[in-house]
């Protein structure tokens, strides 16, 4: 759904007169809702500049899909990126976004209590 | 080989209608990059549902967005989105909103400016309507105010 809702709004922005980057690890949805560049890398959802802790790998996509600004001349263009998430399991492919892959959804009352604590920690004096 | 996300997520919500999702075949708008990036003000955007200290998190349906100064740091951040598993960009933000990342490149002179601030919102919004009516006109309007020249959108 994020990718939809990013590849909507790359085209508005695009047709209000700025040039729009989109990137991508979900491919179909992507080219469905065809926005006007994208650079796709096949990772897992929730990764899609790269790996946690991991400031090269996050470097080199985004070294490489900034490229895409000044690469990409055919509207609707998606680069794929060479990058692997683990060369030896590839596991993961089957079963991202899969039954049972999303967490349950933290109840009401947690969130709240969550959003409390923040608000306490950066309203009341002692910032961080 | 990529992943096929469309028929996943219709076996994922099956007791649900099928989700319509947008096809455009009309080609997209097209501008063309004005000068190197290197000289442009580059707006960096994601829709990972990424939180600043004390921001209100979001809500189903939500198309709201957030302002994230661009000097935060990283146990600034918190992250709220019911879409993707969080808990790595819970650890580390720049999997899906790489701010850390985009100001290196501008200080290496990659990119010719970094937007101050950042721009996040929450992109599990199932109406496609709403983010094009609702949330896209209120961002063109924050980076025409900026005088942005390059939008780079990461999903989550």
């Amino acid at each position: 759904m994020c990718h939809q809702s990013v590849g909507l709004i790359a085209r508005e922005v695009e047709a209000a007169g700025i040039p729009t980057l989109c990137m991508t690890s979900a491919y179909d949805i992507t080219q469905a809702v065809n926005p006007p560049r994208a650079v796709f890398v096949n990772y897992p959802l929730g990764h899609q500049t790269g790996k946690p802790d991991d400031p090269e790998n996050q470097r080199a996509i985004i070294r490489d899909a900034l490229a895409a600004f000044e690469t990409i001349s055919k509207p609707g263009t998606i680069v794929e990126l060479p990058y692997v998430w683990d060369a030896n399991d590839r596991r993961w492919e089957e079963t991202d976004y899969t039954p049972g892959f999303l967490p349950p959804r933290p109840r009401k009352a947690d969130a709240d209590l969550a959003e409390q604590e923040r608000r306490r920690r950066y309203t009341t004096g002692n910032p961080g | 080989m990529p992943v096929a996300y469309i028929p996943r997520t219709r076996e994922l919500y099956n007791a649900y209608t099928p989700y319509r999702w947008v096809m455009n075949e009309e080609p997209p708008p097209w501008t063309p990059l004005g000068k190197p990036l290197a000289e442009c003000k580059v707006a960096l955007m994601s829709s990972g549902g990424v939180l600043y200290r004390d921001q209100p998190r979001f809500h189903r349906e939500d198309t709201s967005y957030r302002l994230i100064p661009k000097s935060a740091r990283r146990d600034e951040l918190t992250v709220w989105h019911f879409g993707y598993p969080t808990g790595d960009a819970e650890k580390d933000p720049n999997c899906v909103f790489p701010l850390e990342r985009m100001r290196e490149f501008e200080a290496a002179g990659r990119i010719g400016e970094l937007c101050d601030p950042a721009f996040t919102f929450m992109g599990g919004i199932y109406s496609a309507r709403k983010v094009r009516e609702e949330l896209a006109p209120k961002i063109v309007e924050e980076l025409r105010s900026r005088n942005v020249e390059a939008f780079y959108l990461v999903p989550a």
